[in-house]
């Protein structure tokens, strides 16, 4: 298991390089750059800069420099000193500004993520058991309903309804008196009542994939000869389930598992733009639009390696509970 | 330690539930139609409810099984006789229900009489005779057992569900019953998952679970179909030993009728879910009254006396005690031999010109041991080690051998569906030796023509999207020998040759029996006409009478078309019946090779003689006659002996 650890751990280094490579030659690919966005947003305003001043922005940020060298001092930065660089746009330290923004986007993602397991892996379950009962076909609709409306329509719908029958305020992650005010418990509720919409939007939509799942693997496994052996003991049928094909069908699960971890960083761009969410979702956005280079490559980089780690985690989990991975024998 | 209180009083609310469920089906023991009897089933029907339909998978049996007593329940597959051992403890499959019937069980022969069918399936009535009462082994013990746990604990659970003893108590027990069902180190055994144990190691682990708790009756669902025949010898004993041992009624369910003359007291016979005829095991062999009967012994190969009649009036003894009770007895002769697999033992023929000869062929595999980094540590498996073998122009070559030794990838060898690490395989059909292991994949195009294979499994081998025209016409219109309606009239030319209807060229495989596809698997071969026909398994995923139908129609194409075959097969009695010479391996070496009488009649090599003396015999009366040969190849390198 040690050595597993420590192959997988080390399999990780050259992903995570190529990846950082191709993340800062992605952010770089489309023609012209920050200072020409900015120029050309500036003259549609009727304004004109002084090509000299141009001149020297372009050296200070070293925008003319050659890809490898730009790329050199973007990573030795983030390496050496945890600097993602400047934001352009912002004018700011592109960690701070993703720092200010990272505790409301992790509570989200991690409610969302909870959320949608709390449902989805209990009701895939069931409607196995249950196959071709009421029960299993009511699921089974439920989920692709959620997963086929857009979650931006079903926000919108939400943030209606929200508003005209609860008198909730719309958008954002706190009523406009809390946003500034300092964290009390009035706060926190705050909060909760406005967390919900999100959660629930982009959750259902989750549902549908890991419910389809669930219950194939489940099925595939309940009828399974190992079963009937442990039913042929006299283990009780609950207790069968739960020790034998639950066990077993949670693997294709446990293998997709760590996928989710960059889904709980970047949100759900569009739900949290629509929503007008303090997360990092839109600030990614604003980023690729204004080619704000080192806001967006900054997190970018930081969704990939969360891959990364998260794939990782999940190589682990899977040889930690399931023994053929371990003695490589699947 | 909360969760093992809560157990503990959930098994006692289980237990007084099951007292109470089994009370309310207890009936009078006069009801049993033999006192003797520890099940009796009495017009049971089992069917199961789909969408295609119903079928009567069991329909209105009557069976006896006494104490005591080996009963054998033969038939082919659909016969039934899964369902009706899995009626029995009402784990019948999805979507299986039980309609109709009594199965009476008396535990102790003093006993109350209960009807198990009367008890609810998910009940805990039932539950607490599953496993402590009855005990039931199955077929393939790799897919029977789960593979994210270990034996040990899969093992310990019957104990945890039906008795008191502590964890410590439990493992000890485990480990005792290990060690009892002849599986080595038990106590290191007990961690291992099921994919760490040979085959026979899992089906005797398997046994343990079944009989930890001492159940009065043990239920085998054809415990042996999946092994090698050395092993399945090893688990026959295993089973007849420990019958005596713990003094317990069995009944073995088996499509093999000579397993059932070797370990059979009673004799079931099913066809088509009903029971055609019962008796004990020297009537059903030497005096069977059924049609259907008659026509299962037919079919097996014809060993050193015909069957089906007694040799001599006086030598038959009185009708159901010819044989010992208790099956197969306990103390079986056996002889250690030691060779060195190495040697080749080569019986003195003469032979007609050589369509093949192999030469030093060797094959070997990289198993890339550890992980994606460990890639240095190559190891080599030598799956065929330097064979030399002739196959004669229009004779049957059987090739011999368990699991493992290297006779299917020989085959591919030959096939070049593998390349062969070296050697020579030097085909010559009258126009000069060819080396095929030489040739570049386009060189080997018109060879491919003249080498042809059918495959074992007559489900995987046939595309299901293909109709059986597109897939016999396939290797013609892939080589461009012909097109249109030319094509179309040899593909059905072929078709009436293998003994199916023209007609049937346009419909899907899966309109067709397994018989019916491998007719279309030796179609397609046919097609284009080759002189070396190699047989992968050909029949061994068939019954047993159709498997006599194939073999004579390949006899039969034989004689028409002079073909020539490389017979592999695991099963000698099939490979005795119709093979003019036999080559045996072991361990990717190739050990004997010989006229199929000589070699039979008069094995040479340890190993051929462990094999032979390992093939059950359908006849119960040479049972416990023959000695049992054990084979231990003379070097230290080779593997321990694995069950």
């Amino acid at each position: 298991m040690l050595r597993f650890t420590i192959h997988r751990i080390l399999h990780v280094i050259p992903t995570l390089i190529i990846i950082s490579v191709i993340s800062f030659f992605i952010i770089q690919l489309p023609p012209g750059d920050f200072l020409t966005t900015q120029v050309a947003a500036l003259e549609a305003q009727g304004e004109s800069i002084d090509p000299a001043q141009l001149e020297a922005l372009r050296v200070r940020y070293g925008i003319d420099d050659p890809f490898w060298i730009q790329y050199w001092k973007w990573i030795s930065n983030i390496l050496l000193h945890g600097d993602f660089g400047l934001s352009f746009q912002f004018q700011r330290p592109v960690i701070d500004l993703i720092t200010e923004r990272l505790p409301l986007t992790i509570l989200l993602g991690v409610a969302t993520l909870l959320f949608t397991w709390a449902i989805a892996l209990p009701a895939g379950i069931y409607s196995a058991i249950k196959q071709h009962s009421a029960a299993d076909y009511t699921i089974s609709v439920v989920g692709f309903v959620a997963l086929a409306v857009p979650n931006f329509l079903a926000a919108l719908v939400l943030a209606y309804v929200g508003f005209a029958y609860f008198g909730q305020s719309v958008g954002g992650l706190f009523s406009p008196e809390y946003v500034n005010a300092p964290w009390s418990l009035a706060k926190v509720g705050d909060l909760l009542e406005h967390l919900w919409i999100p959660v629930l939007v982009i959750g259902l939509a989750g549902t549908a994939g890991i419910i389809r799942t669930m219950r194939a693997n489940m099925l595939d496994e309940l009828y399974k000869p190992y079963v009937t052996t442990a039913r042929a003991k006299g283990l009780p049928e609950g207790r069968n389930i739960r020790k034998y094909p639950l066990r077993i069908s949670l693997n294709p699960f446990i293998s997709t598992v760590g996928w989710s971890i960059p889904s709980i960083f970047d949100g759900e761009v569009i739900v949290a733009t629509v929503l007008a969410l303090g997360t990092t979702g839109p600030l990614l956005l604003a980023a690729l639009k204004s080619q704000d280079m080192y806001l967006a490559g900054g997190i970018i980089l930081i969704i990939a390696v969360l891959t990364v780690v998260g794939t990782l985690i999940s190589d682990l989990l899977l040889a930690a509970v399931d023994p053929r991975v371990r003695f490589g024998k699947a | 330690m909360f969760s093992a209180r809560r157990r503990i009083r959930e098994r006692d609310r289980a237990a007084r539930a099951a007292q109470r469920g089994l009370a309310g089906a207890v009936v009078d023991a006069a009801e049993l139609s033999d006192a003797e009897a520890i099940l009796d089933i009495q017009g049971l029907k089992t069917t199961f409810h789909s969408d295609e339909g119903t079928v009567h998978a069991v329909d209105d049996i009557d069976l006896v099984v006494r104490r005591g007593r080996t009963t054998c329940i033969v038939g082919e597959s659909g016969s039934g006789k899964s369902a009706t051992a899995r009626s029995i403890l009402q784990v019948v499959d999805n979507p299986g229900l039980i309609e109709d019937g009594r199965i009476l069980f008396r535990a102790d022969p003093e006993g109350p009489v209960r009807d198990l069918a009367a008890l609810r399936s998910k009940g805990d009535a039932i539950r607490s005779v599953r496993g402590r009462e009855i005990g039931i082994i199955f077929q393939e013990p790799m897919s029977a057992l789960s593979p994210v746990h270990t034996i040990g604990n899969q093992i310990s659970e019957v104990l945890e569900l039906h008795s008191d003893l502590g964890p410590a108590q439990i493992r000890e027990r485990v480990i005792d019953e290990l060690n009892n069902v002849g599986i080595p180190r038990p106590d290191e055994r007990i961690d291992a998952f099921t994919f760490q144990l040979s085959g026979g190691m899992r089906q005797r682990a398997m046994i343990a679970m079944a009989l930890i708790a001492r159940p009065a009756l043990l239920i085998a669902d054809e415990p042996t179909t999946a092994l090698d025949v050395t092993t399945q010898a090893q688990i026959l004993d295993l089973l007849g030993e420990l019958k005596v041992e713990l003094s317990m009624t069995m009944i073995f369910i088996t499509h093999d009728l000579g397993v059932v003359a070797e370990i059979a007291d009673d004799v079931v016979v099913m066809r088509h879910g009903k029971v055609v005829e019962t008796g004990p095991v020297d009537q059903i062999f030497h005096d069977p009254q059924h049609d259907y009967t008659k026509e299962l012994l037919a079919s097996l190969p014809q060993r050193s006396a015909p069957l089906g009649e007694p040799e001599a009036p006086e030598a038959t003894p009185a009708v159901g005690d010819a044989v010992p009770d208790g099956g197969r007895p306990g103390s079986v002769d056996v002889v250690e031999v030691v060779s060195d697999p190495r040697e080749t033992v080569r019986h003195e023929h003469p032979q007609a010109r050589p369509l093949l000869r192999i030469r030093d062929l060797r094959m070997e595999f990289d198993a890339v041991s550890g992980t994606m980094f460990g890639r240095r540590r190559k190891e080599k498996i030598v799956a065929v080690n330097g064979v030399d073998l002739d196959i004669a122009e229009g004779e049957t070559l059987g090739l011999v051998g368990e699991s493992g030794c290297g006779k299917t990838t020989l085959g591919r060898c030959v096939m070049r569906a593998y390349d062969p690490t070296g050697g020579e395989l030097l085909y010559d059909d009258g126009s000069g030796a060819v080396d095929l292991a030489g040739l570049s994949q386009k060189q080997l195009l018109p060879y491919r023509r003249q080498v042809r294979m059918v495959f074992q499994d007559p489900y995987g081998s046939l595309n299901p999207r293909m109709t059986v025209r597109q897939v016999i016409g396939e290797p013609l219109r892939v080589a461009g020998l012909a097109r249109g309606s030319e094509l179309d009239d040899r593909v059905e030319t072929m078709l009436e040759r293998v003994g199916l209807r023209s007609s049937m060229a346009s419909r899907y495989p899966h309109a067709f029996s397994g018989g019916e596809r491998q007719r279309i698997g030796i179609a397609r071969a046919l097609i284009t006409s080759p002189k070396l026909v190699i047989a992968d398994e050909a029949v061994s995923a068939l019954d047993v009478s159709v498997r006599t139908q194939i073999l004579e129609l390949l006899a039969d194409l034989q004689d028409e078309l002079g073909l020539t075959y490389l017979f592999i097969s695991h099963d000698l009695s099939v490979v005795e019946r119709i093979c003019d010479r036999v080559a045996v391996m072991y361990y990717g070496n190739l050990v004997e090779e010989g006229p199929a009488e000589q070699l039979f009649a008069n094995p040479q090599h340890g190993y051929t003689r462990a094999l032979l003396s390992a093939v059950p015999v359908a006849d119960p009366r040479v049972r416990g006659t023959r000695e049992r040969v054990v084979y231990r190849p003379d070097e230290g390198e080779s593997e321990e002996s694995a069950a």
